[in-house]
């Protein structure tokens, strides 16, 4: 999934203290699940907001509601004049969802309430880790299905570096040495010899490198 | 001749190298650079420059290695993969042997959450091993990295690389040194060595892959200041091992003396080094301490070094 974390709430003050009006809206998928910005935690950042705001003497409307997910025109269509009936839109959706909501009523402005950490995975209560970068070409068939790219520091390739100490990285003792997971689960499952082959350098075209990318299927489209 | 650089004489002629090492300024002061360098001036055949070593603004390599032949001396201009796209990279190496620089050491480089630019992006393009390939490259082949566009002139560089063998995982320690083997590496230079057990264990496994006749391995030495920074070394730098015994000796050296003793304990590295069959020299890393370069290789009776 996205994994996201909610801005500080002095930040989200900010943006919105100049409406009147404003459309608090979660989205029910990723930022649900990790419990960024679903629907029990557009609840308590409205209620966070309502006293703030009156506190300070302002007389802000919030409004509050969910979508199934903003990255999707057809869940947000159905809202649409919802959206353009508040004067501004505070999304707790990932960065995906607050450009896509913006695109589907761009006469509104939509305000990010979460910042987009990255795509990955509930470890235990609490805590979320990443596992995967989107580099647009895997190589977790090369790599024991741990992935260097998201999971070293330095992207190395043919690691570990000469930083990797008693599992760990270099830079924190809270890190994972990605490359001592990948050797401990070759070696369980008998395919050291993988580790011998040099993988070439990466061709980054198929990542953030190549520049904004889109997948296009021709046999789906109409 | 691969690069024809004194410190590729030095070792294909059989001697036992020495190399040490030079931290660039913080600054344009060209003075410390001459200051540093004519410390080392005759104790080595070769002197590393750094490359922002932990991340920390330096002069660049490229120009402080420049300044070094200028001097006369030679430089093995070191290279990280942190800052340097292979554009950059490439590039730097054209401009580096069009200036004289005949030695390099590939390295991926410390993290930028080490010095004073944590905020930086790094960049990580390619790894170390996939530098020495592609530095290879451009040296055999003449031709650009993944490309069949030719070099325009010959590049001459002796292609060096490090190794930590008290890294984990130990084992998978000199697979990496023979894919740094397979990948073209002519030279090694080692992390600082003080766990000698653990050293002459790597070097056995080494020498059963026969890897110590396909590369020139040169042992890392570091004299100790003090028993403080001893006990720093051992608790704080990721990748080192300090044993007990070492530290004791740092520790009880008399007031005044720990010096002295940390100098002695290098010599004496130094001279069981020698005697390791695959270990082809050694390089003194005396971080902010060149001054001491003289003294050690002088009682470890290296000098005068040889002529090429």
């Amino acid at each position: 999934m996205i994994v996201a974390e909610r801005k500080p709430i002095e930040e989200i003050v900010n943006m919105i203290r100049d409406f009147n009006k404003v459309l608090i809206l979660g989205c029910g998928t990723c930022v649900a699940v990790c419990m960024a910005g679903g629907e029990k935690e557009v609840q308590v950042l409205a209620a966070q907001l309502r006293m703030i705001f009156s506190k300070e003497g302002k007389d802000i409307e919030l409004i509050e509601d969910t979508i199934q997910r903003q990255c999707d025109k057809e869940y947000i269509e159905p809202i649409a004049d919802k959206i353009r009936s508040v004067d501004a839109v505070l999304s707790m959706a990932c960065g995906v969802g607050v450009q896509f909501t913006a695109e589907v009523v761009p006469e509104k402005i939509v305000f990010p309430a979460l910042n987009t950490k990255f795509y990955g995975a509930t470890i235990e209560e609490g805590v979320w880790s990443e596992r995967c970068a989107g580099c647009g070409n895997c190589i977790l068939d090369k790599t024991g299905g741990i992935c260097p790219i998201a999971r070293c520091s330095k992207r190395l390739l043919n690691g570990p570096c000469g930083g990797s100490n008693n599992g760990k990285c270099e830079i924190s003792p809270e890190i994972d040495c990605a490359w001592q997971l990948i050797y401990d689960r070759l070696k369980a499952l008998g395919q050291l010899e993988k580790l011998e082959e040099i993988i070439p350098a990466k061709n980054w075209q198929t990542s953030l490198s190549g520049g904004p990318r889109k997948v296009v299927r021709e046999d789906l489209r109409k | 001749m691969k690069a024809g650089s004194r410190l590729e004489k030095i070792l294909e002629q059989g001697n036992f190298a020495v190399t040490g090492e030079l931290g660039p300024p913080k600054g344009n002061d060209l003075e410390v650079v001459k200051r540093k360098a004519e410390l080392l001036r005759g104790k080595v055949d070769a002197i590393n420059v750094t490359d922002n070593q932990t991340s920390i603004v330096r002069m660049s390599s490229i120009a402080t290695s420049t300044i070094l032949v200028q001097l006369g001396l030679e430089p093995v201009m070191q290279m990280v993969a942190r800052d340097r796209n292979r554009i950059a990279m490439q590039s730097d190496i054209f401009g580096a042997t069009a200036l004289g620089i005949k030695n390099m050491l590939c390295l991926s480089g410390d993290h930028q959450t080490f010095g004073n630019q944590k905020g930086a992006a790094n960049v990580f393009d390619i790894d170390s091993i996939q530098m020495i390939s592609m530095v290879k490259g451009l040296r055999d082949d003449g031709v650009i990295l993944g490309g069949d566009d030719k070099v325009e002139g010959d590049i001459k560089i002796f292609i060096g690389a490090a190794a930590n063998p008290f890294a984990e995982p130990f084992e998978f320690r000199v697979v990496r040194l023979a894919k740094k083997v397979k990948a073209g590496v002519d030279f090694i230079q080692t992390q600082c060595i003080y766990d000698m057990k653990r050293f002459k264990k790597w070097m056995e496994m080494v020498r059963d892959r026969g890897l110590h006749e396909k590369c020139h391995i040169l042992a890392g030495v570091t004299p100790l200041k003090s028993g403080g920074m001893a006990r720093y070394m051992a608790k704080n730098v990721a990748g080192i091992i300090i044993p007990d015994e070492i530290i004791d000796r740092m520790v009880k050296a008399p007031s005044g003396k720990a010096a002295d003793e940390g100098i002695k304990i290098c010599v004496e590295q130094i001279q069981e080094l020698k005697e390791i069959e695959g270990v082809h020299g050694v390089h003194i890393m005396a971080i902010e301490w060149e001054q001491m370069v003289a003294r050690i290789v002088e009682e470890a009776g290296l000098l005068p070094r040889p002529e090429v």
